[in-house]
């Protein structure tokens, strides 16, 4: 076993168990610094990958944005003695749709996995991606840039007191 | 050299248990915490394809990139209007938000 693929496997196993108290655990706030743990071992294996600026933007968009907002609106909302049941009637239906899915996709991952080569990948794939962004893939980015402005300006109009 | 297919399979354990958190949880929050988890689960197989099929490498980087700002806009609106449901209701369990229900 090489070195990499402990790295990995430590990862990866580091991350379901966070992604398992996201969704199992019975304390919303133990959940979501479950998802900061979560987001970070992601990250490792993005560095893993070759992807340095995704596993950057990662950690700061996800772990320093979204779950900042998340524990934010958690301490706006929950009250101090909250119900006690996490989890709603169909609990058992949903466990038999997660497992099927998981079942479903691995067949299909351990059936058709593309042929990979083994050229290496770009030295730096930053400036790649940065130019990649502003011309070929100009017009999405603009688009989602009006988007994240149409859902700023949607959220400051919901979150209102009026 | 990690093979592809386990990170393929890393990523559908995660996106089950993002589906799983999505259609069990009660409190609305917990539901947009599984959801970004699914989205997270769909950038690691971005990813993964990217490192692994070259000729791909940029667009995989890249749509990985367009799912992370989406992934921003739609935790803003979400949260948003969770804290107008518990405005309104004084409470963010989904199952007891049921005005539209008969």
């Amino acid at each position: 076993m090489t070195v990499q693929l402990a790295i990995f496997y430590l990862l990866a196993a580091f991350t379901v168990w966070a992604a398992a108290v996201v969704v199992l655990g019975k304390n919303i706030v133990r959940a979501a610094v479950a998802l900061i743990f979560s987001f970070c071992g992601v990250a490792g294996i993005y560095i893993l990958l070759e992807a340095d600026f995704l596993a950057a933007v990662q950690v700061l968009i996800y772990v320093g944005g979204i779950t900042i907002l998340l524990l934010f609106a958690i301490m706006l909302t929950s009250r101090i003695a909250g119900g006690v049941r996490v989890v709603n009637d169909q609990a058992v239906l949903s466990g038999i749709a997660g497992a099927g899915l998981l079942v479903g996709l691995g067949y299909a991952v351990l059936k058709g996995v593309p042929a990979v080569s083994s050229a290496p990948p770009l030295p730096q794939s930053t400036p790649f991606l940065g130019k990649a962004l502003l011309t070929t893939y100009a017009l999405p980015f603009e688009a989602v840039s009006i988007l994240l402005l149409a859902a700023m300006v949607g959220a400051i109009i919901l979150a209102r007191k009026d | 050299m990690v093979p592809l297919h386990h990170y393929l399979i890393l990523g559908a354990i995660l996106f089950s248990l993002g589906v799983f958190g999505a259609l069990t949880r009660r409190n609305a929050i917990a539901i947009l915490m599984s959801i970004e988890l699914m989205l997270n689960a769909v950038n690691l197989t971005f990813v993964a394809f990217a490192r692994y099929l070259p000729q791909t490498q940029l667009q995989g980087q890249a749509f990985a990139v367009f799912v992370i700002t989406v992934a921003a806009a739609e935790a803003a609106v979400g949260l948003a209007i969770v804290l107008g449901l518990y405005r309104n209701f004084r409470t963010v369990n989904v199952d007891e938000i049921n005005l539209m229900k008969w």
